[in-house]
């Protein structure tokens, strides 16, 4: 199988190129993901830089683009790519080493929803009560990995990245909107006013379609627009 | 010497559950804290935990703090610390409900509190019916906890070093320790990080095994550093199999799985636990469940055209329950096995999961080793919580749901200590450059030039090596020849030479230095189970196969610098209550 992939180290290279690598089919098997692959080509070229951790998909360290696509490599199956596969970083963010990325920008707009829990009550000696309903309105929210896989797939990104909120931190501030639990919901919808925090999303869809959990970030940021529309009747 | 310097009142390294938790109680006191991560604190492996957190908050099954308790010292085959344990369950209340006030999104019975789950090793009235007594956001309770924490910690502002590697420890002469040397990823850049107090919260080890349910970065960084501070590692031949990774490879299947109605069949389709563990069958401690796979696959009757793992069935059930329960569970089987578990059973094997040894501290978090009177005087201004300290809670077998809960409780604790310490100790000692040099010079030595065997090459080396001589059962035999191989492995340490000694995020430097740690760890594990001479928890002798209280109801203590292991008495006296003696454990 045919590896083409992304390199660029700062330090020696003027400019980023592409490499080839090939891996014989003796020492692929049908169930390997393409983390293990890249983890072989690293035994034998240790300078190819990527992140990488659980291997199995829940610390969202290995989003990368692959055949065109953003998705973790731990939990893509080699085989479902073809004899060759191109691998660059994920669109959008600075580089800072071969697949690896400067997520600074990702992680600023995901603190910028405030992504906490708000009460202002006093704390209950015990939990508190939230209904089975109204905690199933948090599934599909919080389970988001942090991977970048949609926000760097987002054309509303990567026209306005400091901008636009994108999909990821937005998906976050609809989950506490969503929470019973939190008080916030006027600053958190305040915060987001104005034409770009949350209305640069076109609805483009790139989002739902990339992201590896399965989440939807649009149908999230349509909740909040909704919401916003609700209260300032 | 021109390492750029910062301070901080308390330096953190780890940001998993057992740091954060730590980081938050400290910021929300005002102390200026740094948290050192090598990876974003998200990403750390805390999130990976599945099944949930332990506390008897009673909204399922009557409960109470003293039946968790006497489960843990049960589980824990009698070597566990009583006073700390005492502790843990009596504060796992509080702790579970200051996390849902953080934030963490747990499941939620009809009446609006915290589902529970049962677990393994849970009962009742001490050792009666099942318990359910581990609290869960479906099956991604660590996701829920590590996100919510870091998100308090947004708050709070704490300050956060991401991607930075600790590289070692800094200690005056007298041996306070003084911060630690750190490596910016990004850059390469070396920097002192200074500070009157500092919490290893580094995790696990799993990766000394070949097979295993751990991240990749769970190397034991801050048990290898502690090592090199001259500090002894604590009972590291206890390292726990989890019964039900999936086959070869290793990922995790709860034992939530169990705790939700699943069960195990060998190659005849039978239930075999219910000959192993009559009463508690597939809910019966870890070690327990772990043995009777691997006696089931010796015997003959393992499945799949090798006979070589056993299956965890759960089609049995309501598919909207595993789809509701279980979510991840069934998408990891679907991912790694290609099988639905609403339909077909996964195919698991024991496989190496969490490290009960670790860095000796008290139930307030902080390190203690012997120096020179008694065995637990306290190393000035160093700490240490979750899975890479040693409460020690989890004695020689840790109950599921009670690791998250360790990383809670005691990550909090040492915050409280810490702030107590602040208090009284106002001002920084002085670090001179001196002592920096050991820590500089681990870092040069990856400098060296040349070709010589690989980092890589090494590393499976090690692994393997692990697994062939310290997996669930072991002998004499099989223990001597490990201990060899390992030694051997480690002279040849010298001889690995990085071929990329570029600055910017440099992996392969990364790697490098784990493998250093992987190396002290793996040796301390392995030399620590080649002298206990007995079976007790997760150390199973075959040579040996009674637990022997008369001799081996002691802990062990790992050296480094002598290579060799003494022992200190277990801690048999809790805090308020009687004494739980050791007696037969059988489940
Ligand atoms: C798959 C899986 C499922 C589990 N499920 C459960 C469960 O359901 N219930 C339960 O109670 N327990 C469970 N456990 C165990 C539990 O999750 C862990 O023991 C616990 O999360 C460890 O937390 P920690 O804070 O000690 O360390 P970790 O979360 O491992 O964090 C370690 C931190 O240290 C940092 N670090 C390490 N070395 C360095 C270095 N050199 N420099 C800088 N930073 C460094 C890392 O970046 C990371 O931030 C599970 C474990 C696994 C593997
Ligand atoms: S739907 Fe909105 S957020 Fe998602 S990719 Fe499109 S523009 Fe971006
Ligand atoms: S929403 Fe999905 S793709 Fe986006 S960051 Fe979260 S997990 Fe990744
Ligand atoms: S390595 Fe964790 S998501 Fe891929």
């Amino acid at each position: 199988m045919k590896f083409s992939i992304y390199r660029f180290n700062p330090e020696t290279d003027a400019a980023p190129y592409m490499q080839d690598f090939e891996l014989s089919d003796d020492r692929l098997n049908e169930d390997m993901m393409l983390l293990d692959a890249l983890l072989l080509l690293k035994a034998e070229d240790e300078t190819l830089g990527f992140r990488r951790s659980c291997g199995e998909g829940v610390c969202g360290s290995d989003g990368m683009n692959i055949n065109g696509r953003n998705g973790l490599a731990c939990i893509t199956p080699l085989l479902g790519l073809g004899s060759s596969v191109t691998i660059n970083p994920m669109p959008g963010l600075p580089v800072v080493r071969d697949l690896i990325v400067d997520m600074e920008q990702f992680y600023k707009q995901y603190r910028g929803v405030r992504p906490y829990l708000i009460n202002k009550d006093p704390e209950p000696e015990v939990e508190h009560l939230q209904s089975p309903a109204q905690r199933d309105r948090l599934d599909g929210l919080y389970e988001c990995i942090l991977c970048g896989c949609c926000t760097t797939s987002c054309p509303s990104f990567w026209w306005n990245p400091d901008k636009f909120l994108g999909p990821a931190a937005l998906l976050q501030s609809w989950r506490f909107l969503a929470d019973s639990r939190d008080q916030a919901t006027d600053e958190r919808l305040a915060n987001l006013d104005g034409p770009f925090k949350l209305f640069r999303c076109h609805t483009i869809m790139n989002c739902v379609e990339i992201c590896p959990k399965g989440l939807n970030p649009t149908r999230a940021i349509g909740n909040i627009k909704e919401l916003m529309v609700k209260r300032s009747l | 010497m021109n390492i750029p310097r910062r301070q901080f009142d308390t330096l953190i390294i780890g940001a998993g559950g057992g740091g954060l938790r730590a980081a938050l109680q400290l910021s929300q006191a005002d102390a200026h804290v740094a948290v050192v991560s090598k990876v974003f604190p998200t990403r750390s492996h805390t999130v990976a935990a599945q099944g949930g957190v332990n506390a008897a908050l009673a909204n399922v099954r009557p409960d109470s703090w003293h039946w968790h308790m006497f489960d843990t010292v049960k589980g824990s085959d009698y070597l566990g610390d009583q006073d700390a344990i005492e502790y843990m369950c009596r504060a796992a209340p509080k702790a579970v409900y200051e996390l849902e006030h953080f934030g963490v999104p747990f499941s939620r019975l009809d009446n609006g509190t915290i589902y529970q789950r049962q677990f393994g090793g849970q009962s009742m009235h001490f050792g009666g019916e099942q318990a359910a007594r581990t609290c869960a956001a479906a099956d991604r309770t660590g996701h829920a906890i590590l996100h919510s924490l870091y998100q308090q910690n947004i708050r709070a502002k704490t300050h956060f070093f991401d991607e930075y590697f600790a590289i070692d420890l800094l200690h005056n002469a007298e041996g306070s320790i003084l911060g630690a040397l750190v490596l910016n990823i990004a850059t390469g850049e070396k920097l002192v990080i200074e500070a009157r107090t500092t919490l290893l919260a580094t995790g696990g080890a799993g990766q000394i095994f070949r097979t295993n349910t751990n991240a990749l970065i769970n190397t034991g960084d801050g048990m290898a550093m502690a090592l090199r501070a001259g500090i002894p590692l604590q009972d590291m031949e206890f390292f726990q199999f989890h019964p039900t990774g999936i086959a070869g490879k290793g990922m995790l299947l709860s034992e939530g799985a169990r705790g939700e109605g699943g069960y195990l069949v060998n190659a005849d389709g039978e239930r075999f636990m219910e000959r192993y563990a009559p009463h508690a069958r597939d809910l019966a401690s870890r070690d327990v469940v772990s043995r009777a796979i691997v006696t089931e696959v010796r015997e003959g009757r393992g499945c799949g055209p090798n006979k070589d793992h056993v299956l965890l069935k759960l089609d049995h059930l309501d598919s909207a329950l595993i789809r509701k329960r279980l979510p991840a569970i069934r998408d990891t089987v679907l991912t790694f096995a290609g099988v639905d578990l609403c339909d077909t059973p996964a195919p698991v094997f024991p496989t190496a999961h969490y490290t009960m040894g670790g860095i000796p501290t008290n139930r307030f978090g902080e390190v203690v080793a012997p120096i020179e009177h008694g065995p637990e005087e306290r190393i000035p201004g160093l700490y240490a919580a979750g899975e890479c300290a040693c409460v020690s809670v989890h004695g020689s077998n840790r109950l599921g749901g009670n690791s998250l809960l360790d990383i809670i409780v005691f990550g909090r604790a040492a915050g409280n200590q810490i702030i107590e310490y602040l208090g009284e100790n106002r001002y920084h000692q002085t670090l001179d450059d001196d002592c920096l040099e050991p820590a500089l010079q681990r870092l040069a030595r990856w400098e060296q030039p040349g070709e010589g065997e690989s980092v890589d090459g090494l590393r499976r080396e090690l692994t393997q090596t692990m697994e062939d001589h310290c997996g669930v059962f072991r002998t004499a035999e099989v223990l001597n020849e490990g201990v060899d191989k390992m030694l051997g492995l480690q002279q040849r340490m010298v001889d690995v030479r990085l071929r990329d000694h570029s600055q910017v995020f440099n992996t392969a430097r990364i790697e490098a230095l784990e493998l250093e740690n992987l190396m002290d760890v793996a040796v301390a594990t392995m030399l620590s189970a080649q002298q206990r001479e007995e079976s007790r928890g997760a150390h199973s002798r075959i040579d040996f196969p009674e637990r022997d209280d008369v001799n081996w109801l002691r802990h062990s203590l790992y050296h480094k610098a002598s290579n060799s292991v003494d022992y200190k008495p277990v801690r048999t006296k809790p805090l308020t209550v009687d004494s739980f003696p050791p007696k037969p454990r059988s489940y």
